[in-house]
């Protein structure tokens, strides 16, 4: 449903995305993975037009999402839900407010009708009694889980993940992949997901797709990765120091 | 030499570039004050945290002033035998001129540098990507209210500056200095027009979009971690000020 076609972008004079390629199923998990400073949040960040490409292009059902005029994009926005790599919850605002934001600003629901909603988003993400909490005081589990709760709170068709276990520890981070997956087939939402966590990528992802120097280097689904030879990508998997990809 | 030169254009072009950026932002936040929805919560919110929390400062140096005002003007008006002009003296320089201006710098200490470092905080942390990907312009939603709540609250505090001002203006010289408390009055209603205070107050107004405006330019421009934060917040309030001393300069030309 998403196709990424020759996306490029450069930061004065840095290329970062040097012609993606990249094909987006409807209602699979797909998982992109490299190393840090890759590009990998550069490359979600175009998916939802937070930035605009140099060249390239990407389409949603069809339709270039680059070049749409604001108020179009607007209507496409809210097809999409996002969960950002540090959560970015609005720290003025309690949980339960983070999460209903959505439905306050885009809809006429009566507040205990968004309230009853909230209630239950949380719940699906395992929290409950932490609506009048203010984000400050949450762990960073927490924080991730409230904003995965905000980014389907309006059962958002695709929804973009940035990160979501780093910085968790392993059992945290595998509670989250569990939150991912039954989140995720309950509605057969298509789920894009960004990450270095290998753990994570094997258990959730339907597609995984490897962003080495600006580009897609290989792609295919965990067992024909596993299989996969590309020296760059087992290095990467296997996490060496050494191999063709110098760290120094 | 050469480095020099280069130097200088390359700050000649980036004041350039962010004088037009900050125009657009303005054009953009009235763009949005007339699009519907219109969420009046956020502006409410905004007018209680520019107006309300900003009364104390504003009550202290208000009076402050108005009393050191009688002070000097009965000093330097008494070597006239003119005392009986402290009233107007007080009344007509918290008015015209210091009414709004120490509102605004004192505004831009309290309300600008607390914009600039919010909306840094919430660049920083994604909150204003957040915003935009749930599908709300982050401008109407951030910029929009703060101006609103400027523009209108800085001629309200204003107003508020020059009573207590006068009120100071009138304790020292009546209580203190023992001016006639009929003359000191009388004097004062005889002299100041209300187009005097109604010029101050569009004075204020002005000051209040150049705060409210400037602030939230900064902060929502911020980079750069904890450290760019601090960074919005310090230029928000510095570029405030300077813009409102040389404007004041301008409409006190333009409406003198
Ligand atoms: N707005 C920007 N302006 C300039 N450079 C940028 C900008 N955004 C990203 N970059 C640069 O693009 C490169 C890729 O950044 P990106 O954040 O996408 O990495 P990443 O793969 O997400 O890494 P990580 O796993 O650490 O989050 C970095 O070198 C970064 O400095
Ligand atoms: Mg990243």
């Amino acid at each position: 449903m998403i196709e990424i076609r020759e996306l490029k972008k450069s930061f004065n004079g840095k290329v970062v995305l040097d012609g993606v390629n990249l094909d987006i199923k409807r209602g699979e998990i797909s998982v992109i993975i490299g190393r840090s400073g890759e590009g990998k949040s550069v490359l979600i960040k175009h998916i939802i037009g937070l930035l605009k490409p140099d060249s390239g292009r990407i389409l949603l059902d069809g339709k270039d999402i680059t070049t749409m005029s604001e108020k179009e994009f607007r209507e496409v926005l809210k097809r999409f839900g996002m969960l950002f790599q540090g959560a970015a919850l609005f720290d003025s605002m309690t949980v339960e407010e983070n999460v209903g934001f959505a439905l306050r600003e885009h809809t006429d629901l009566p507040d205990s009708t968004i309230r009853k909603i909230v209630k239950e988003k949380l719940k699906r993400v395992g929290l409950e009694g932490v609506e009048s909490m203010m984000p400050a005081d949450l762990s960073g589990g927490m924080k991730k889980r409230v904003g995965l709760a905000r980014a389907i709170a309006m059962d958002p068709e695709i929804v973009l993940f940035d990160e979501p276990t780093t910085g968790l520890d392993p059992i945290m981070s595998d509670s989250i992949a569990d939150l991912m997956l039954d989140t995720q087939r309950a509605l057969k939402t298509t789920y894009v997901v960004i990450t270095h966590d290998i753990n994570l990528t094997y258990k959730i992802a339907d597609m995984v797709a490897m962003l080495h120097q600006g580009r897609i280097i290989e792609k295919g689904t965990v067992e024909e990765m596993k299989a996969n030879p590309n020296p760059i990508l087992r290095q990467f998997l296997e996490g060496r120091a050494e191999g063709p990809i110098k760290v120094f | 030499m050469r480095e020099f030169f280069e130097r200088l254009g390359l700050m000649a072009e980036k004041a350039v570039v962010t004088t037009g950026q900050i125009i657009i932002m303005l054009f953009q936040a009235v763009y949005y004050l007339f699009l519907p929805p219109f969420k009046f919560r956020n502006m409410f919110k905004q007018m209680e945290f520019v107006g309300v929390r900003s009364l104390f400062v504003v009550v202290l140096t208000g009076s402050f002033t108005g009393m050191v005002l009688a002070m000097q003007g009965y000093n330097a008006l008494k070597r006239f035998g003119a005392e009986s002009l402290v009233g107007p003296t007080v009344a007509l320089s918290m008015a015209r001129e210091l009414g709004p201006v120490l509102t605004g710098l004192m505004v831009t200490g309290r309300a600008g540098s607390a914009m600039a470092t919010e909306l840094g905080t919430m660049r920083v942390t994604e909150q204003i990507d957040a915003l935009y990907t749930m599908a709300i312009n982050p401008v109407k939603y951030l910029v929009t209210p703060r101006i609103v709540a400027g523009v209108l609250m800085l001629p309200v505090l204003a107003i508020i500056t020059d009573f207590v001002g006068v009120l100071g203006g009138y304790f020292v010289g009546v209580k203190l200095l023992g001016i006639n408390p009929g003359v000191y009055i009388g004097r004062t209603i005889d002299f100041v027009s209300v187009n005097d205070i109604f010029y101050g107050l569009t004075k204020s107004a002005v000051f209040g979009l150049i705060i409210t405006l400037i602030s939230s330019f900064q902060g929502y421009h911020a980079s750069g971690g904890a450290e760019g934060v601090g960074r919005a917040a310090t230029s928000a309030v510095v570029l405030s000020c300077v813009l409102i001393l040389v404007s004041d300069y301008f409409l006190t030309s333009i409406m003198f």
